[in-house]
């Protein structure tokens, strides 16, 4: 079989007249130049009219196909693979963790369709390249899912949360879950609620450098998340990320109060309105101590999302005609992104009155981020609070999104939604705001 | 032991020049950062790189070799030269295309044929010296010429490639680096391997840095080009010497890798004369510190008192091989030292060298007898700290086995003295990864085309129009072409009344002259310099004050050039305030006149001189002080 990943247009019909496949060594001529090297697949979005060869040297080139007067095929040559080290070997009076796989940049690879880097290593790939996390634990990998965090959501959180309660209930004494950064953060929120009162730890981890390269946060994020799966302390879920740019320090945050707030940073996840629980460093677990508002009494497993949730931020110029639509199509649930204190333009009252009395849960959110909603401060609040919108006090909105989701479908009628979203579950709502909006 | 003198030729001896060099672009290749603005403002950041593989599947054997000497790096940061995308951060921007045009501009002159299409690649280099762990890096041409008198030297390939992080300290489990240039555009020239005599070395790369230079477009001064040169010889690898600063380093460094080549080749007949077998090469090593509880030996004792070890291990049947020295200083013990010192040892002793540097003859026994080492054969010792030993016998090990086969392919390093250190493992297409950041970039014609039709004249057409139209020497005009300061040169020169030798010889001669001195010619600006030929063209000060005001300045005393000249009180003379110190002066010599005559002016011109340097011109001077001594001649005979 004929591989020409990529290739479309008039590189592939010139790949198909010269029967030439990804691989093959090839001398091409043009003018009085001839390249020798390898074809390598081609990046499905780059232009059409190029074929990429690896030089002998290690450097790719595009040639014009129109450019190329002949080419010929000196051999057949290697195909690109990742070849896996040897695993290490497993000391079995250690915890067993399983590091659990669903994708994203800390575990992927260059993809040849887009040329963008793309999920491509299993569990056991990350497990076989940072084989410093069997110090503290025997390891047990399982792919779950091989998603971009972006195609991550309601369904896959269930399918997510029923692998590692299958793990639990299967005896593993902590679970490692590799994800996306891009929503890892909600990911976290979901697993918080569906696992709530989890006995093992539940740690999820991602990288904002991916592993192909030599300074990729991976590693140093995966054997601090391994490090602290292995405590019983840490049971429930939390993130480990880095603490700042250097590769020294892990935070571990709880998991419904932690926002990327970063594009690209290593650094780019903090903890909102608390400090992180803890820092890794060297190996040492520095504790700065778990909100008793995240400690559950009893282990439930509630795994379901309602999907018809929207998280809407109002802005200047807001159309109110917005809320009205996500009536129309059938939306349960509203987390409102208001300004500052908790506020919307009054032009918002009506269609909010709409939604409501069609049976819509509506919460309150600040897009300020950092802080608290307080609805009675001004009349504005107090008009919301009178059409019936739930001010979700110091939640973050992604959060609030992803509690909405799961109360909708965990709960008998409107009203047990309405207080399980007023009521805290897994520490995402904290009665006492920290004076430092940054610990360190 | 023979010293030697012998002709490339003899050697079939094989050299490649890979020129590095700065482009003097406004902004770094992938980010909006200026280069060389400093705030003083210095933040730390710590990292630590891993290895990875290519996207081949592969990894470079000089990536695993650095991986395994893995140590922290500190990263030390200038917040106004560096930005997220320095500190591996933030995603590279879009490639500079200010760098991609004098880039070009630099292949069309060599007559070096562009790729169709740019792909930026990552060469992984894990030692610390890119906080990626890679370096970016773009093939733009393959092909080509250079002209070197009579000699057409072939163009490999041209690239350009962001300029790495410079090493400001190490120690032995910390790097530290500044990242002041590191993201800098570089292109990088390298030529076919050629067989000259080596005294053509240094005027290849010569010719290399005049035609680059020609564009006017290219970093001058200290650190912004570097040569890279690949040695050869008959049936032997090819080995790269990297950063060598000084050209005049360059032909002593060759001649020496020539010899220490054709010394590795003949230690290799040797081992093979002698029937050892490659892959019976086994080195393991024992802890031997406890033996040298009592030692004497200075090194042995300084490295025992710093919690440091010796190790040992046998060498079977190669008792002379890693003493035996084809020519001087060329030992393969001394090539395994090399190797132990990389990873962190103080040093490494061979027995075909002991007993000496205070190791005793009973030392000496002992360690023999605890190896158990026969007749025939060698041991070495380690000395220093090594979590790893096994690691570093691996390497030796493998060195051993290269040895079989001559000077092993591999990285060096200069040294002072001309000759050259192992530095590591020479990286292969196995430390290219794509740069998935940045999409693939096509090579216009019609861009090609703006390129040509804007090429700059030759190098030395260029210095002749220095010297027709500035009526500059030779050697002054080339000076100032070359020099960091040429851009400012232009415009002085053409905007000022000032000749331009005398703006070219401030610029060159006096500001080195400065510096030689110890002064710290980087407190002179060129607005300082711009004024100082403002004042001048004026007739406000003379030519001959222009040393002592950059002096002034140079010394931080004055910050700008009209307060360096109110400091020295310099104004120029008027013509009745010169023509009375004249005056004075002659008549406080009168004796030295009345002996003299016509003689005394020399002596009388220097005593005027000391009094009027700078705030008169010499010509003036000199005419006043004719007319004095002849008036007064006259008047004494009549």
């Amino acid at each position: 079989m004929q591989d020409r990943r990529g290739y479309k247009g008039s590189s592939l019909k010139f790949l198909t007249k010269e029967n030439l496949s990804t691989g093959d060594l090839l001398s091409i001529r043009k003018g009085s130049t001839e390249y020798v090297g390898s074809l390598l697949p081609r990046y499905e979005y780059a232009d059409e009219n190029y074929i990429t060869i690896k030089l002998l040297n290690g450097y790719n080139i595009g040639v014009r196909v129109s450019n190329i007067e002949s080419v010929s095929k000196l051999s057949d040559g290697t195909k690109p693979l990742f070849a896996r080290p040897t695993l290490p070997t497993i000391d079995s009076s250690l915890p067993r963790i399983v590091v659990m796989g669903t994708g994203g940049t800390i575990a992927s690879r260059i993809d040849y369709k887009t040329g963008a880097v793309h999920p491509a290593f299993s569990a056991e790939d990350i497990y076989a390249i940072i084989p410093e996390i069997s110090t503290y634990a025997q390891i047990d990998t399982a792919a779950v899912l091989n998603y971009d965090s972006e195609n991550i959501a309601t369904r896959e959180w269930s399918i997510i949360a029923e692998a590692i309660a299958d793990k639990i209930s299967g005896g593993a004494d902590g679970i490692v879950v590799s994800h996306g950064t891009d929503t890892i953060a909600y990911t976290a929120a979901a697993l918080s609620f569906a696992l709530n009162g989890s006995p093992v730890p539940v740690i999820l981890v991602g990288s904002q450098r991916s592993t192909d390269r030599p300074s990729s946060d991976a590693a140093l994020n995966m054997i601090a998340a391994v490090l602290v799966a292995s405590r019983p302390e840490f049971s429930g879920v939390y993130l480990a990320m880095h603490s700042s740019s250097n590769d020294d320090s892990v935070s571990i945050h709880l998991g419904t109060k932690v926002r990327k707030n970063h594009t690209s940073r290593r650094d780019a996840f903090e903890s909102i309105n608390i400090p992180p629980v803890a820092y890794v460093r060297r190996g040492e677990i520095r504790h700065l101590g778990i909100p008793n508002e995240a400690k559950a009494k009893r282990f439930a497993l509630r795994m379901s999302f309602e999907e018809k949730v929207a998280l809407l931020k109002f802005h200047p110029g807001f159309d109110p005609g917005l809320i009205d639509y996500l009536r129309e199509r059938g939306y349960k649930g509203l987390v409102l992104e208001g300004t500052g204190l908790g506020h919307v333009s009054s032009k918002c009252y009506e269609p909010i009155k709409g939604a409501i009395q069609s049976g819509i849960l509506v919460g309150m959110t600040s897009q300020c981020i950092w802080g608290r909603v307080r609805m009675t401060v001004y009349s504005t609040g107090r008009d919301l609070m009178n059409l019936g919108v739930i001010p979700l006090e110091d939640m973050l909105p992604e959060t609030a999104q992803v509690k909405m989701m799961w109360a909708l479908k965990n709960s008998q009628d409107l009203d047990e939604a309405k207080n399980i979203m007023t009521t805290n579950i897994a520490g995402e709502l904290v009665e006492r705001s920290p004076i430092d909006r940054r610990q360190s | 032991m023979t010293t030697t003198t012998f002709e490339p030729e003899d050697l079939g001896l094989k050299v490649g020049l890979e020129v590095h060099q700065q482009l003097a672009t406004h902004k770094k290749l992938f980010c909006g950062c200026r280069m060389s603005e400093k705030s003083g403002l210095q933040s730390e950041i710590k990292r630590q790189l891993r290895s990875t593989q290519s996207e081949l599947g592969r990894t470079d054997d000089a990536a695993l070799f650095e991986s395994k000497l893995a140590r922290t790096i500190l990263y030390k940061v200038d917040a106004s030269s560096a930005c997220l995308v320095e500190i591996d951060e933030e995603p590279p921007h879009d490639l500079n295309q200010e760098a991609l045009e004098i880039a070009f501009s630099i292949v069309l002159l060599l007559k070096s044929k562009p790729v169709d299409e740019l792909h930026v690649m990552r060469k992984i280099v894990i030692d610390g010296s890119n906080t990626t762990g890679f370096q970016r890096t773009v093939v733009l041409a393959l092909g080509g010429e250079l002209k070197v008198g009579s000699r057409v030297v072939p163009v490999q390939a041209i690239s350009l490639e962001e300029d790495a992080a410079r090493i400001v300290g190490k120690s032995a489990d910390e790097s530290i680096y500044s990242l002041d240039r590191v993201c800098t555009p570089l292109i990088e020239v390298a030529l076919a391997p050629v067989t000259c005599p080596f005294s053509e070395i240094a005027t290849i790369a010569v010719t290399l840095g005049q035609l680059m230079r020609s564009t006017r477009k290219v970093a001058r001064g200290l650190g912004t080009v570097r040569q890279d040169v690949n040695v050869s010889i008959r049936n032997g690898n090819v080995i790269e010497v990297k950063g060598v600063q000084k050209l005049d380093l360059l032909p002593k460094i060759v001649e020496f890798e020539g010899m220490r080549q054709s010394g590795m080749l003949m230690v290799a007949q040797e081992l093979q004369k002698r029937g050892l077998d490659a892959k019976r090469v086994a080195i393991e090593v024992v802890d031997l510190t406890a033996l040298f509880d009592r030692t004497t030996s200075p090194v042995l004792r300084g490295n025992l008192d710093s919690k440091g070890s010796v190790f040992g291990a046998r060498l079977e049947g190669f008792k002379g091989i890693l003493g035996y020295e084809p020519f001087d200083g060329i030992r393969l013990g001394s090539e395994l030292a090399d190797i132990a010192r990389s990873h962190g040892y103080l040093g490494m002793f061979h027995s075909d060298e002991l007993p000496a540097y205070g190791i005793s003859e009973a030392e000496v026994s002992s360690v023999k007898s605890k190896l158990s080492t026969g007749d025939n054969d060698a041991f070495i010792l380690l000395v220093g700290v090594d979590q790893d030993p096994k690691t570093t016998a691996s390497f030796l090990e493998n060195r051993i086995r290269d040895a079989y086969n001559g000077a092993p392919a591999e990285t060096r390093s200069p040294t002072e003295d001309g000759k050259t250190r192992f530095s590591r493992p020479r990286p292969g297409a196995a430390r290219m990864y794509p740069e998935t950041d940045i999409f693939p970039i096509p090579v216009q014609d019609e861009f090609l085309a703006k390129i040509k039709d804007s090429l700059p004249p030759s190098y030395s057409s260029q210095i002749d129009t220095y010297i027709s139209k500035y009526h500059l020497s030779p050697k002054l005009a080339k000076q100032v072409f070359d020099s960091d300061r040429q851009r400012l040169f232009d415009e002085i020169a053409t905007a000022s009344k000032v000749a331009g030798s005398v703006v070219a010889t401030a610029l060159t001669e006096t500001m080195v002259s400065l510096e030689r001195d110890g002064r710290d010619t980087s407190r002179i600006n060129d607005d300082h310099l711009r004024r100082l030929f403002e004042v001048l063209g004026e007739g406000r000060i003379a030519k001959e004050a222009i040393p002592d005001i950059l002096k002034v300045i140079a010394e931080g005393e004055a910050n700008s050039t009209d307060k360096a000249i109110q400091a020295l009180s310099l104004s120029r003379l008027g013509s009745t305030d010169l023509e009375e110190i004249i005056q004075k002066t002659v008549e406080e010599n009168h004796d030295e006149l009345t002996k003299h005559g016509k003689d005394s002016f020399g002596p009388l011109m220097g005593k005027v001189m000391v009094k009027v340097r700078g705030k008169a011109d010499g010509k003036e001077v000199s005419s006043v002080l004719k007319k004095i001594i002849g008036e007064l001649l006259n008047s004494s005979r009549s």
